[in-house]
């Protein structure tokens, strides 16, 4: 089974680029605001959709991530509506990969089987949910590869050599690396490092190896998107938008422009690096 | 509700953290690789007879223990004076005097032991999460005593209503940060640890407050708590030649009560009681009684009760009691609950402010605002067990720092 992940990674390797992973947070600041920021997405420049489901504790993110999640809650957002908007990209995308990111306890209330079953019906490739280590994988890991999603694995600096193949057992689609340790929105990675800490990664999995945090603009993206097969970016969107929204922090005219230029802006970044590392 | 019981109820948790369905390892990748460093040096640590002889010592000399194990006789006369109370009813009631240990509350048991494997492991920085300010203090104090800087996230609300605590961390030489997101109560000063600790991972050593968290804290909390339950086996069977026949406590995230009951779990006709904070009333919503008005849910690094929405969002929890005022409880709680070993009840603002103000003046204890719940529960039951009934309740700290917090509530009713 190939996954719309697994296609889209294999379509890049054959055009010799990295690709640009967005993350927005779903119902962030309402939920048509952050439809239309999704269904914009792709013509701007990316080529994964991570769309967060917003939870109240967030114990992995740094401010700008929790305050996108504080207003799409206050927004009304809650697990039903982040599927009904996959759908609804769908309906116009059936190419884009859409992985939903968040914390597992939305996800254990809504049903592990209903949620599997509810997000690959609307159209969900896989999942990123933080608090979930390889020492959980009967909760959802496992579940979710037998639903036919994605499970995508957190790798961060603190993952040795040792513990490198637990984490990639059982990870499908693309691994997450961490860059850095500490919250999302944190300082930005050195782009040396991170090459080799994706080359170690690589002696470990065939699977393609995406990097976040702390990746903000084109300059920085370039740096990652050389060494790496796909360059996540996010706090810097959330950030972006945060900064359009009024003084009730209700969505402008401008808010997903403001959201989508800037994805523009690091899509070229992305491009116009040079592969470093092995393909 | 039938529930096949174990054959024993102290071997938890399994290997892999769990009481039962609850318990686990539920953090970030980037903290798994620190929680299994800390569980191996647990284990190392709990087999070496010089970590336990050390410990002892301290205990001894600096926290001062054995905490005495006092017949509360007025206390226990009042509740046999209740009109409704035959002439041969009314438990005799003895307190566990947690109050008196250095710090004024139970919380310094743990902290030294958590602190001196900090130590053991090589770590040189401390951080912890606060909510009354009593495990703060006790961090502080150890880190000054052990030479460790020292960093306490604190909700903001509970920096304004504990304020004396505040100043005492300050004092011990603790950077105290207040915490704005969220509810800005405990709840919130654990995520901001949790973000600290991911992003300070080689030097930093966390230090749990509660019988809560990914595994091993809440074995390992358990562990170090349980020497009040130790200490009260001994001294009850010196005063009365036998064990107690009803034990109760008050529970937030349940360190204090977890560290009596666990030495009696297994001696099955021994009641024990667990008393959550009830706020304005578990009717209200305005409570923070995870077992009475909650349900299964993952925070904070482990399953248990949690009080929440329908969509799993956490809602903020309300008590009196900066103590007590946490959405979730200790995961060995939940199983315990749903074994039917102990039983958990619940008393409100109103209640444990009464209990507070009664047990100051018949026994000249002040006792904080969170054993103050397990004392209004004691009014209630106590009148209903016969005269020889031997019961231990666990004053777990002193109420000093609540003084303020109960004037104002006490005026605010009488407006």
């Amino acid at each position: 089974m190939t996954t719309r992940i697994e296609k889209r990674f294999a379509a890049l390797k054959a055009e010799g680029r990295a690709a640009l992973v967005t993350f927005t947070m779903a119902g962030d600041p309402d939920y048509d605001t952050s439809l239309a920021i999704a269904q914009a997405l792709p013509k701007a420049g990316a080529d994964l959709i991570e769309l967060g489901m917003p939870f109240t504790d967030p114990m992995a993110d740094g401010p700008a991530i929790q305050a996108a999640g504080v207003r799409a809650l206050k927004g009304g957002q809650r697990m039903t509506k982040t599927l009904q908007m996959v759908r609804e990209f769908r309906k116009g995308d059936d190419a884009t990969p859409i992985v939903l990111m968040g914390y597992y306890n939305p996800i254990y209330i809504y049903g592990v089987d209903k949620f599997l079953a509810d997000a690959k019906a609307a159209g969900v490739d896989g999942l990123i949910v933080v608090d979930l280590p390889p020492e959980e994988d009967e909760e959802l890991c496992l579940p979710a590869l037998k639903a036919g999603l994605n499970f995508i694995r957190l790798a961060t600096p603190t993952t040795d050599d040792k513990r490198l193949p637990a984490v990639l057992n059982n990870t499908s689609g693309f691994v997450y690396y961490v860059s850095i340790t500490g919250i999302t929105g944190s300082a930005a990675p050195d782009a040396a490092k991170v090459s080799m800490a994706v080359a170690r990664i690589k002696r470990h999995t065939a699977l393609p190896v995406a990097v976040g945090f702390g990746v903000k603009n084109a300059e920085s993206a370039r740096g990652i998107a050389g060494g790496a097969d796909g360059v996540v970016v996010g706090s810097a969107l959330v950030e972006a938008l945060r900064q359009s929204l009024d003084q009730n922090g209700k969505a402008t005219v401008g808010t997903t422009k403001a959201v989508t230029d800037l994805v523009a802006d690091i899509a070229q970044g992305v491009r116009s690096a040079r592969r470093v590392a092995a393909p | 509700m039938s529930v096949q019981q174990p054959n024993s109820f102290r071997t938890g948790p399994d290997e892999r953290g769990h009481f039962g369905i609850y318990g686990g390892r539920f953090v970030a990748e980037t903290l798994m690789p620190l929680i299994l460093d800390l569980e191996k040096a647990y284990a190392q640590a709990k087999a070496d007879p010089a970590f336990q002889k050390e410990m002892d010592g301290h205990l001894a000399t600096y926290v001062g223990r054995p905490s005495p194990l006092y017949f509360a006789e007025r206390l226990t006369e009042h509740c046999r004076s209740v009109k409704t109370v035959s002439g041969l009813m009314g438990a005799k009631i003895y307190f566990k005097r947690e109050e008196l240990n250095h710090t004024g509350a139970h919380k310094v048991n743990n902290v030294l032991g958590q602190i001196m494997l900090a130590k053991r492991m090589g770590k040189t920085r401390i951080i912890a999460e606060t909510g009354a300010g009593m495990h703060g203090v006790a961090t502080a104090t150890l880190c000054a005593k052990f030479g460790l800087p020292c960093i306490v996230y604190m909700g903001e609300v509970d920096v304004e209503r504990q304020k004396p605590n505040v100043l005492r961390m300050k004092m011990l030489g603790a950077e105290v940060r207040g915490v704005t997101s969220g509810s800005k109560t405990l709840k919130d000063a654990m995520n901001e640890a949790l973000r600290d600790w991911v992003t300070n991972v080689a030097d930093t050593f966390y230090c749990i407050g509660t019988v809560a968290g990914p595994h091993p804290y809440p074995a390992m909390v358990r562990d170090f708590q349980s020497i009040i339950g130790r200490e009260t086996r001994e001294q009850m069977l010196a005063a009365e030649g036998r064990l107690p026949d009803s034990l109760i406590a008050c529970i937030g995230g349940g360190s204090n009560a977890m560290g009596l009951f666990h030495p009696f779990l297994d001696e099955r006709g021994i009641e024990i009681y667990g008393v959550e904070a009830a706020g304005h009333g578990i009717a209200s919503g305005k409570h923070a009684a995870s077992i009475a008005g909650g349900r299964p849910g993952v925070l904070h690094g482990n399953r248990t009760y949690l009080l929440m929405d329908d969509d799993g969002q956490i809602e903020e929890a309300h008590s009196i009691s900066a103590g007590l005022d946490y959405p979730g409880i200790g995961p060995e709680h939940a199983w315990l609950n749903d074994m039917g070993r102990v039983k958990f009840l619940s008393a409100t603002d109103d209640e444990a402010v009464a209990a507070f103000q009664l047990v100051s003046r018949l026994e000249g204890i002040i006792p904080a605002l969170e054993p103050a719940h397990a004392l209004a529960k004691v009014f209630d039951i106590a009148p209903t067990k016969p005269k020889d009934h031997l019961m231990v309740v666990n004053v777990s700290g002193r109420g000093d720092k609540d003084l303020a917090s109960v004037e104002a509530f006490l005026e605010s009713k009488t407006k």
